[in-house]
């Protein structure tokens, strides 16, 4: 019992890492249909940008302003160079543009900054605690937290800001959000820009787990399922299925992995996602949308 | 706002169906030219540069029919194409099956069935979601080839690379002019087959899925037999495709040549070579699988050998990917298109002397 709910904790805490990549989806995805596939590039080149930083010896906190900075000239030329000439266009071309993107950033940062393995310390220490018998990451319990400060930071800032109501607005109608005045290009770059702290967010946080190196941009194909268990277009259903995906990846590594020979958590998520999408095709909290021929 | 279905994929090519098709002339003499290939040329180029060629355009051909027609977008296609690989690994070693066309079409059937299974979920779901379902089937088969010795024969390795197998006489492994023409000949049937199908109702309840799905719904189409028959088709492809690239051309393979960035390098030959055009994935197979040699060759050239192999491989990352975004930007139908478009110029104003005088008096009035 005391495995499982290790497991099971760990499990959740792993999970609010999938979570913070898969808000970045959804942000983006809200507010102007795009599917982002280059999320995952974003957050490589964040963290290596960051770990650039920190290398050259720049302090901690000032690395960190510096990187948020160049993450948004980054949205801001993506909007530009990208996305303003395809305005109008498909979902679908959308997507393909931001897989190229996703090589032309992967191509840069790797190019720029280097592509070897470098490790990131932000400052947070692994220690297990304990909690009766059972172990908790205590950086895991430290990621979550912070996970949890930032959702309800995108909470307020959605819901009390100008900006924030404008970007929901564009969400909800776009037609009509343009033609009270609002600038969607403005609120594209913002919302790129949003996304792409979060991403560096979830950047600081995988890297300093793993190492800061090209593997980091696979961390997009994580949170696919999540979105697909949590809908496209609900920053709720990114933390739940996140929590789910990750519960589930844990439990079934630990009890189902021995049965067929281990390894299986690149698929397990997905196999989740695809059971999901049986029962309820959009999602947990995603909408239903009525077709019109 | 939700996922719009896949009306995405629709391409201008269709407004024309007049404009779709080579001439019998120019397929002649392409035919032609390439059965030429082995007595013109070196056995580098025969067997470097148009077999892979080749077979990458089929395996583009096979995305196309599913993405390009059907309109649901797939990120599997390595999988498949290692399913096709290993399936004709199993049927030769577990099988005992020696002529290798038979056991590559029945790889290719297999693909199939398998592609199939892959397609259910895609009934009742669109878009976006197809494309997680697609993703699941590639890191599925990944895991699935490496982790069963089965599938590699219990060897030390996971590589595989089949025992002698004859072809029409001739040994798989032996000449390469033997394992190009098989290459080619089944390249030509598979091709013409395909562009057959499209013209017949198959295809054409293909694109109206494309095109709106509800509304081919509405006029009687049934969404759900044709869209697994599209996953069904298209993996048929992958499969011989993959089991091509695997022993004829590869020779020895392991699921390291059919992972997800083999998914990608199909899909841009698709979107570079042109959604929903046959030879446009030829064409794009084309210029995906030489532009690497050629920006190697040209760094080479021009910078001498200080640049390091890491910083090139980024370096074609990043020009793919540029692109990528140029060519949706600026020309979504791909080289198909830009081809077909130079060509009606040409044949449209061939000047002639007297078209040439004329053209500049009378320039005003045009």
């Amino acid at each position: 019992m005391t495995l499982f709910i290790e497991t099971l904790i760990g499990g959740l805490l792993a999970g609010t890492m999938y979570s913070l990549v898969a808000i970045g989806f959804v942000l983006i995805f809200k507010a102007s249909g795009v599917f982002n596939y280059s999320q995952g590039a974003l957050l490589l080149f964040s963290a290596l940008t960051l770990v650039t930083f920190l290398e050259l010896g720049l302090a901690f906190w000032l690395a960190v302003i510096v990187t948020i900075v160049v993450m948004i000239a980054l949205s801001i030329a993506i909007e530009r160079v990208v996305l303003r000439p395809l305005a109008n266009r498909n979902v679908m071309t959308l997507f393909m543009a931001t897989l190229g993107l996703s090589f032309v950033i992967e191509g840069a940062a790797q190019g720029l900054m280097g592509s070897e393995v470098r490790l990131l310390d932000i400052g947070l220490q692994d220690n297990p605690l304990f909690w009766g018998d059972i172990l908790i990451s205590e950086f895991d319990l430290i990621v979550a937290g912070g996970a949890t400060v930032l959702v309800i930071a995108l909470a307020l800032f959605f819901s009390k800001t100008r900006i924030g109501i404008s970007l929901r607005a564009v969400a909800d109608d776009t037609a009509s959000a343009q033609s009270i005045g609002i600038n969607i290009n403005r609120i594209w770059q913002i919302v790129w820009a949003v996304a792409a702290v979060v991403g560096m967010v979830s950047g600081m946080v995988w890297g300093a787990r793993q190492g800061v190196a090209f593997a980091l941009s696979l961390v997009v194909l994580k949170a696919l399922p999540v979105l697909i268990i949590g809908g496209f277009t609900s920053i709720m259903g990114a933390i739940v299925g996140g929590l789910l995906i990750g519960a589930g990846e844990a439990l079934a590594e630990t009890y189902i992995g021995p049965l067929v020979g281990g390894g299986i958590s690149p698929w397990f998520a997905y196999l989740v996602a695809l059971i999901f999408l049986f029962i309820r095709p959009v999602g947990l909290f995603g909408e239903y949308k009525v077709e019109r021929v | 706002m939700s996922v719009t279905p896949s009306s995405a994929l629709r391409p201008a090519v269709d407004s024309n169906p007049l404009a779709t098709g080579s001439s019998p002339l120019a397929i002649g003499l392409l035919l032609i030219a390439l059965i030429l290939v082995p007595f013109v040329s070196s056995e580098y180029v025969t067997q470097v540069i148009v077999m892979p060629v080749l077979i990458l355009g089929l395996a583009g051909l096979g995305l196309n029919l599913l993405t390009g027609y059907t309109g649901q977008i797939s990120l599997g296609a390595g999988g498949f194409m290692a399913v096709g690989a290993y399936a004709t690994y199993a049927l030769a070693v577990h099988g005992g099956i020696q002529f290798f066309p038979l056991a590559i079409v029945l790889a290719g059937v297999i693909t199939a069935a398998v592609g199939w299974v892959f397609g259910l979920p895609s009934v009742r779901i669109k878009g976006f979601y197809v494309m997680v379902t697609s993703l699941a089937a590639q890191f599925f088969f990944e895991w699935l080839f490496l982790k069963f010795p089965w599938f590699y024969n219990f060897g030390d390795v996971p590589t595989i690379s089949l025992p002698p197998m004859s072809l029409f006489g001739f040994d798989v492994d032996g000449s390469y002019v033997v394992r190009y023409y098989f290459t080619l000949s089944l390249v030509v049937v598979l091709t013409w087959m395909a562009s057959n199908l499209i013209s017949s109702h198959v295809g054409r309840n293909w694109m109206a899925i494309r095109d709106m799905d509800t509304a081919a719904g509405v006029i009687g189409i049934d969404s759900k037999k044709y869209k697994s028959l599209a996953f069904a088709i298209s993996a048929f492809y992958l499969g011989i495709a993959g089991a091509l690239w695997g022993f004829i051309f590869l020779g020895t393979t392991s699921i390291g040549s059919f992972q997800i960035d083999r998914s990608f390098q199909i899909l841009f030959i698709i979107i570079i070579g042109g959604m929903s055009s046959i030879r446009g994935n030829y064409i794009g197979a084309a210029f995906i699988f030489l532009l690497p040699l050629v920006i190697d060759h040209a760094a080479k050239t021009f910078v001498g050998d200080m640049v390091s192999p890491g910083f090139l491989s980024n370096l074609q990352k990043f020009l793919f990917g540029v692109l990528i975004i140029v060519f949706l930007i600026k020309e979504p139908d791909g080289i198909d298109k830009l081809l077909r478009q130079l060509t009606a110029r040409l044949w449209r104003r061939t000047p002639t002397k007297k078209d040439n005088e004329r053209g500049a008096q009378s320039e005003p009035n045009r």
